[in-house]
């Protein structure tokens, strides 16, 4: 055992999350299938939900790996979200169908862009305020989290803002805001050459710096089980089918004739949820491949010494916050086409579930430490506790209880962890 | 002062100054180094002599007074601007990233990228190999992050990182502060091999003797005000703990 998880050098952090994980799903089939008459927690419908509810808190936890590492804290991401859900909403409901006519193409584009935009310079001035105003970002974003909330509700005058553009509604997922059967395969194929492509290039980039190669059967179970995983979750999403409204509005609109069996129209990955693969791709990419990824990791190591080597530590925390305003303007997006609305509530209590997921994932609050993929597992525990409190029947009393007993027990964990690893 | 030496000097500090809070930590502090020499600082714990050459680092600005590299005005007001003059340091507290490796901390802020723009982990790895292999032999742990190596190890990355870039400009703040007799000797060694090859270097350290060994001139200094300068022929050990101890330059028989 000890064997094989050296020579796959996998990290055993990353399976302990995965374990719990497991566990999470398992435990709330089972405690289901026991005391409400069905499990309903590891069916198609229910994961694919999961997925899609884990698409809005993984995208900002990404962002807030980076503002931890760095030793700071933004308490505002769930304000700015609502806030710039309610400018997008303004944007497109409002403001472009009179110049462009209701529908017209680019409205969603811009409506995006609009929200993408808002959050980064949100972000930006909070960050100018921590770097050279030298305003703890406790205090920047905690003002943040009730000065963009208050703002939202000025700008709507607290009123709900739909109906969205139907295009800009895609992006937050349901039957059509997702890609089909052949669609997910093309994305899993793709996925799968991928995870190939990483261990042979692994392999090569070894050889060439004379670092010692991990053993054949090590690389292939990593990329059977890499692959497989993959596959897997193709075939989940695949599994669940439109509902038969649905299917047979669709098929009335296309004039499909619906078999006696009725019609089996997978849903595919959600959008929202490939808008999360991409972001996390991007995020991880930045991370470990470039300068700025490096210099948030030597930022939060010892900022001092990251000054000393010439960067520009203050320039680089605006850039932080002005990205995790930028992810928060994202979120934005995936949030309200979801919801098909605007409201200036959206958002709400988010950064408690993003700085959560963060943590849960392995971002240390001394800070130098985190990593991207761990951000988004903890975005997926923490939503899996959620929908599976839901599907029990606890109430909201008995679910905060719980989401924040976990928060403290994983942070706890994790300390024991590291002392261990030590 | 026998001979002057009349060709330009590398760096002039002219009364330099700086306070923090109501302390005078570098009171009007005049020095100066040719290429090819190592001028020494001394003096007690607090005289100022860290904060004297962190400001030539870019570390703090000055309140007063001026910074010449090769009898021109230089403005040093960032590590970055420092580094531009080809100012490379070796801070006392060695301000390094714990968390991360030795590579990733010698090529911090100057990382070799890739084509593409990405960083070149492979490549800065082997150059560290490489750099190692000259300083520290026995240098091993360079995929670990730099807070699992030892305090003479740590020292040897801060080293490799100030020598790696070709520096014109050395500052070495206690450089053997941690370092065992056998690694301090070949600090001793990299110094006369890089003083060989006309880089100028302002060297700190508390051990007197090993600073009359190693250095071409010493200056002391006390409560922030520099005591004197003299060159190491002229002085005995004595006459230098004189000056550390009691402020006051020895009486010289002419
Ligand atoms: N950042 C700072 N803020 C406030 N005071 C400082 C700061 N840096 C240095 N000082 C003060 O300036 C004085 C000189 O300190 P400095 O570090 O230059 O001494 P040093 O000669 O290097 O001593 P040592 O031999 O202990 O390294 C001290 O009184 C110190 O307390
Ligand atoms: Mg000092």
């Amino acid at each position: 055992m000890a064997r094989f998880f050296r020579e796959t050098e996998l990290d055993t952090r990353l399976l302990g999350m995965l374990g719990a994980l497991a566990l999470i799903w398992i435990g709330f089939h089972f405690y289901g299938q026991m005391f409400r008459g069905g499990g309903f927690f590891l069916t198609p419908r229910n994961l694919w939900n999961l997925s899609v509810q884990t698409a809005s808190i993984g995208i900002m936890a990404t962002g807030m790996v980076l503002v931890i590492i760095t030793r700071h804290i933004d308490l505002s991401v769930g304000s700015v979200l609502g806030f710039c859900a309610i400018i997008m909403g303004v944007v497109q409901v409002n403001v472009l169908p009179q110049y462009l006519g209701l529908g017209h193409p680019v409205i969603w584009i811009i409506a995006v862009l609009v929200g993408i935009v808002c959050g980064t310079f949100i972000g930006a001035f909070h960050g100018a305020l921590i770097a050279y105003g030298k305003i703890p970002a406790f205090i920047v974003t905690l003002g943040g989290l009730l000065v963009w909330r208050g703002a939202a509700f000025l700008v709507a005058r607290g009123e709900t803002i739909s109906p969205v553009d139907p295009t800009f509604a895609l992006l937050g997922g349901g039957p059509y805001g997702a890609i089909g059967s052949t669609g997910s395969w093309i994305v899993g194929l793709l996925g799968c050459a991928a995870v190939l492509g990483l261990v042979v290039l692994g392999r090569r980039k070894r050889r060439i710096f004379h670092i010692t190669q991990r053993p054949v059967w090590a690389e292939s179970f990593i990329a059977v089980v890499g692959c497989g995983a993959v596959i897997g979750a193709v075939m989940l999403v695949n599994a669940y089918p439109w509902p038969r409204g649905i299917v047979r509005r669709y098929a009335a609109a296309n004039e499909i004739e619906i078999p006696a069996e009725g019609l089996f129209i997978s849903h595919g990955f959600a959008i929202p949820v490939l808008i999360l693969v991409a972001v996390a791709i991007f995020m991880t990419i930045l991370m470990s491949r470039s300068r700025f990824g490096r210099y948030v990791y030597a930022i939060g190591g010892n900022p001092e010494a990251a000054e000393l080597a010439g960067i520009n530590t203050r320039w680089m925390t605006v850039k932080i916050f002005a990205l995790m305003g930028a992810l928060a303007g994202l979120s934005a997006v995936v949030a309200s086409a979801r919801l098909g609305s605007a409201t200036n509530a959206l958002g709400t209590l988010d950064e408690l579930y993003v700085i959560a997921a963060a943590v849960i994932g392995g971002t240390s609050l001394a800070g130098g430490v985190g990593t991207i993929y761990g951000a988004i597992l903890g975005a997926l525990v923490m939503q899996s506790l959620q929908t599976g409190m839901v599907l029990i029947g606890f109430d909201a009393a008995m679910q905060q209880i719980v989401v924040g007993s976990v928060l403290v027990l994983a942070v706890y964990l994790d300390i024991l962890y590291r002392r261990k690893s030590k | 002062m026998t001979t002057q030496r009349t060709d330009t000097p590398l760096v002039q500090l002219k009364d330099i100054s700086i306070s923090f809070g109501g302390i005078r930590a570098v009171d009007h502090v005049s020095l100066d180094l040719y290429p090819g020499e190592v001028v020494g600082l001394l003096g007690h714990n607090g005289a100022g002599k860290s904060t004297l050459i962190k400001i030539l680092a870019g570390a703090y600005q000055k309140d007063g007074g001026e910074i010449l590299i090769n009898g021109e005005h230089a403005e040093i007001n960032s590590p970055r601007d420092a580094r531009d003059f080809n100012i490379e340091t070796i801070y006392q507290t060695l301000a390094l990233a714990d968390n991360l490796d030795a590579a990733s901390n010698l090529f911090l802020g100057r990382e070799l990228v890739t084509g593409l723009g990405f960083v070149d982990d492979a490549k800065m790895e082997n150059e560290t190999a490489k750099i190692m292999a000259r300083l520290n032999p026995n240098f091993k742990k360079l995929k670990e992050p730099v807070s699992a190596l030892s305090g003479g190890q740590r020292q040897s990355v801060a080293i490799a990182r100030a020598v790696y870039f070709n520096a014109k400009i050395l500052i070495m703040d206690e450089p053997t502060a941690a370092l065992g007799v056998h690694e301090t000797q070949m600090v001793a060694e990299l110094i006369q091999e890089l003083k060989k090859q006309g880089l100028g270097i302002f060297l700190i350290s508390h051990d007197t003797r090993e600073m009359l060994e190693l250095c071409d001139r010493v200056s002391v200094m006390k409560n922030g005000k520099l005591i004197g300068t003299e060159r190491v022929e002229d002085v005995t050990e004595d006459d230098i703990l004189s000056m550390i101890i009691m402020g006051k330059k020895p009486d010289k028989a002419a």
